[in-house]
């Protein structure tokens, strides 16, 4: 099996490559940030934090950094609600016009951004509702319903349908089984949707760009610095904030693991 | 603005030359895109689904989601920077004596910028999918004398079908209407259609023509969707 061999170590190096590639940017901008030069080049320019300094002095970052933060909890919370309910119906009714139903409620992320964005604004204006922290967090929610729906779905699609009926025979009501029985089976789910949303709806730029007016959301201000000149901030933003949605998502997931271990020493 | 029903925008847009430009422009960009992505993430699938430990791959595909959570357009920003004509790569090309190149600003630049955002979410659905082809089958075409990659071709790729050609069309769906690689990667000369819709709200306030190209522009992609999804699940071989 020698030709294996040399196949198997081939394709890994190929797979080093990718990673490689898909990692670029990423320590790119991490390493940027931290480098004196306007212009980065090779030899790099010397340790600073000057770009950090920076962004720490600008208040328009800051109050994006507010607006973002307040934008993505309400909509995660939002969103997660409604997928949920989407969800449920899913799985538990049977109706006409359900395959139009799911279809109508899985579109939103197919549609382009920049013709969400779009339509969204025509829609908001039309209400008097554009340019508020309020039309950015509807049209995140119109974005991330989808996102919260297809987890939660996969999730009740698990679940033995029999079991809420068991509950209701023995006594629970369609509340009760739905509190004891249907939540906590997917409250995994429940919780990847709302981290998921989360990040979705903070990253996104090209919706909130069309209707956010004057409140701008973080990838806002950065899409309007690029349009500028040559900003290493950028850098400075977009590593603090992933550095801050890596901590919390690295949070999270040991809370759910030490709650499985606790589970499973219990039984 | 006052609504009212015409057909105006419909044929001042579609008589331009520059919309048909643009649209022509944008489906090669994206057909492009979705070949070089499902051709460039298929080997790395194939290593992640076949040659490594299933511990492996949960990292790996760990490492594959952290993209996810970093901002495309500060990707695409640094992108900008490392491909620039006094960057990194064309710095790491001059210690060798070779360029520099035009990397910046031409369809090259658009393409790598469409790679950052596809690339990883590819690579994801075709190892799940290969992932879950009956090892059994492989072992089966191996014993009957078939080789390794007339295997690939006739046995693996038709099993994994479904996560191939879904993985391909969200590779399609995302670079069609993607605006930032083409605007800040690929210097939006010729613009595409999404560059197209930008220019004529942002500047222009021509609503109703942006919105004729957003239309054509979802007209084509529930085109090519419906294809591609009646294309995997036709003769779907029942594992």
């Amino acid at each position: 099996m020698h030709g294996n061999k040399v196949l198997t170590k081939l394709l890994r190096l190929y797979l080093g490559i990718v990673f490689v590639f898909v990692f670029a940017p990423i320590t790119a901008s991490l390493i940027f940030s931290f480098n004196s030069d306007r212009f980065p080049r090779i030899p790099l320019g010397e340790f600073s934090l000057t770009w950090y300094k920076q962004i720490w002095e600008n208040p328009i970052v800051w109050e994006a950094m507010t607006n973002s933060i307040v934008v993505s909890l309400v909509v995660c919370f939002l969103s997660t609600c409604l997928g949920f309910c989407a969800a449920y119906t899913d799985f538990r009714y049977r109706f006409f016009g359900k395959g139009a139903y799911l279809g109508l409620a899985l579109l939103p992320p197919t549609i382009p951004l920049v013709i969400m964005g779009l339509a969204m604004l025509a829609w908001l204006s039309r209400i008097g509702l554009s340019g508020e922290i309020s039309s950015i967090v509807i049209a995140h929610t119109v974005l991330c319903t989808p996102f919260a729906m297809a987890v939660i779905r996969l999730r009740l699609q698990q679940m033995d349908p029999n079991l809420e009926a068991a509950a209701w025979n023995l006594g629970a009501n369609q509340w009760a089984a739905m509190r004891d029985i249907v939540f906590p089976f997917t409250r995994p789910a429940i919780v990847a949707a709302l981290c998921l949303t989360a990040a979705v709806s903070f990253d996104e730029f090209a919706i909130a760009w069309f209707v956010s007016g004057i409140n701008k959301t973080v990838p806002v201000v950065i899409l309007e610095k690029l349009q500028g000149t040559v900003d290493p901030q950028i850098n400075a933003i977009g590593t603090f904030v992933f550095l801050t949605s890596m901590t919390l998502i690295i949070i999270a997931q040991i809370l759910l693991l030490s709650r499985q271990k606790k589970r499973l020493n219990i039984s | 603005m006052e609504p009212a029903f015409v057909s105006v925008n419909w044929t001042k847009m579609y008589s331009r030359d520059y919309f048909w430009d643009a649209y022509w422009y944008t489906l090669g960009l994206a057909c492009v895109s979705t070949i070089t992505t499902s051709v460039i993430a298929f080997p790395a699938a194939f290593a992640l689904a076949f040659r490594t430990s299933e511990n492996v791959r949960r990292w790996m595909i760990f490492f594959l989601i952290i993209p996810f959570f970093t901002s495309y357009i500060v990707r695409a920003y640094a992108w900008q920077v490392i491909i620039a004509k006094q960057g990194v790569v064309n710095g790491l090309f001059d210690l060798v004596g070779l360029g520099p190149y035009t990397i910046l600003n031409t369809w090259l630049g658009t393409i790598i910028g469409y790679l950052t955002l596809t690339l990883p979410l590819v690579i994801i659905l075709q190892t799940i999918s290969l992932a879950n082809v009956d090892r059994s089958l492989i072992e089966a075409a191996y014993n009957l004398g078939c080789n390794r990659i007339r295997t690939i071709f006739v046995v693996i790729m038709p099993l994994a079908k479904v996560g191939l050609i879904i993985g391909a069309l969200f590779c399609f769906i995302l670079s069609f209407g993607d605006f930032v690689s083409p605007y800040y990667l690929g210097g939006s000369k010729p613009p595409t259609l999404s560059i197209l819709i930008l220019d004529t709200t942002k500047s222009g306030q021509q609503w109703p023509r942006a919105a004729v190209v957003a239309v054509t522009m979802i007209v084509t992609l529930f085109v090519i969707a419906f294809a591609a999804v009646s294309l995997a699940y036709r003769n779907r071989i029942q594992p």
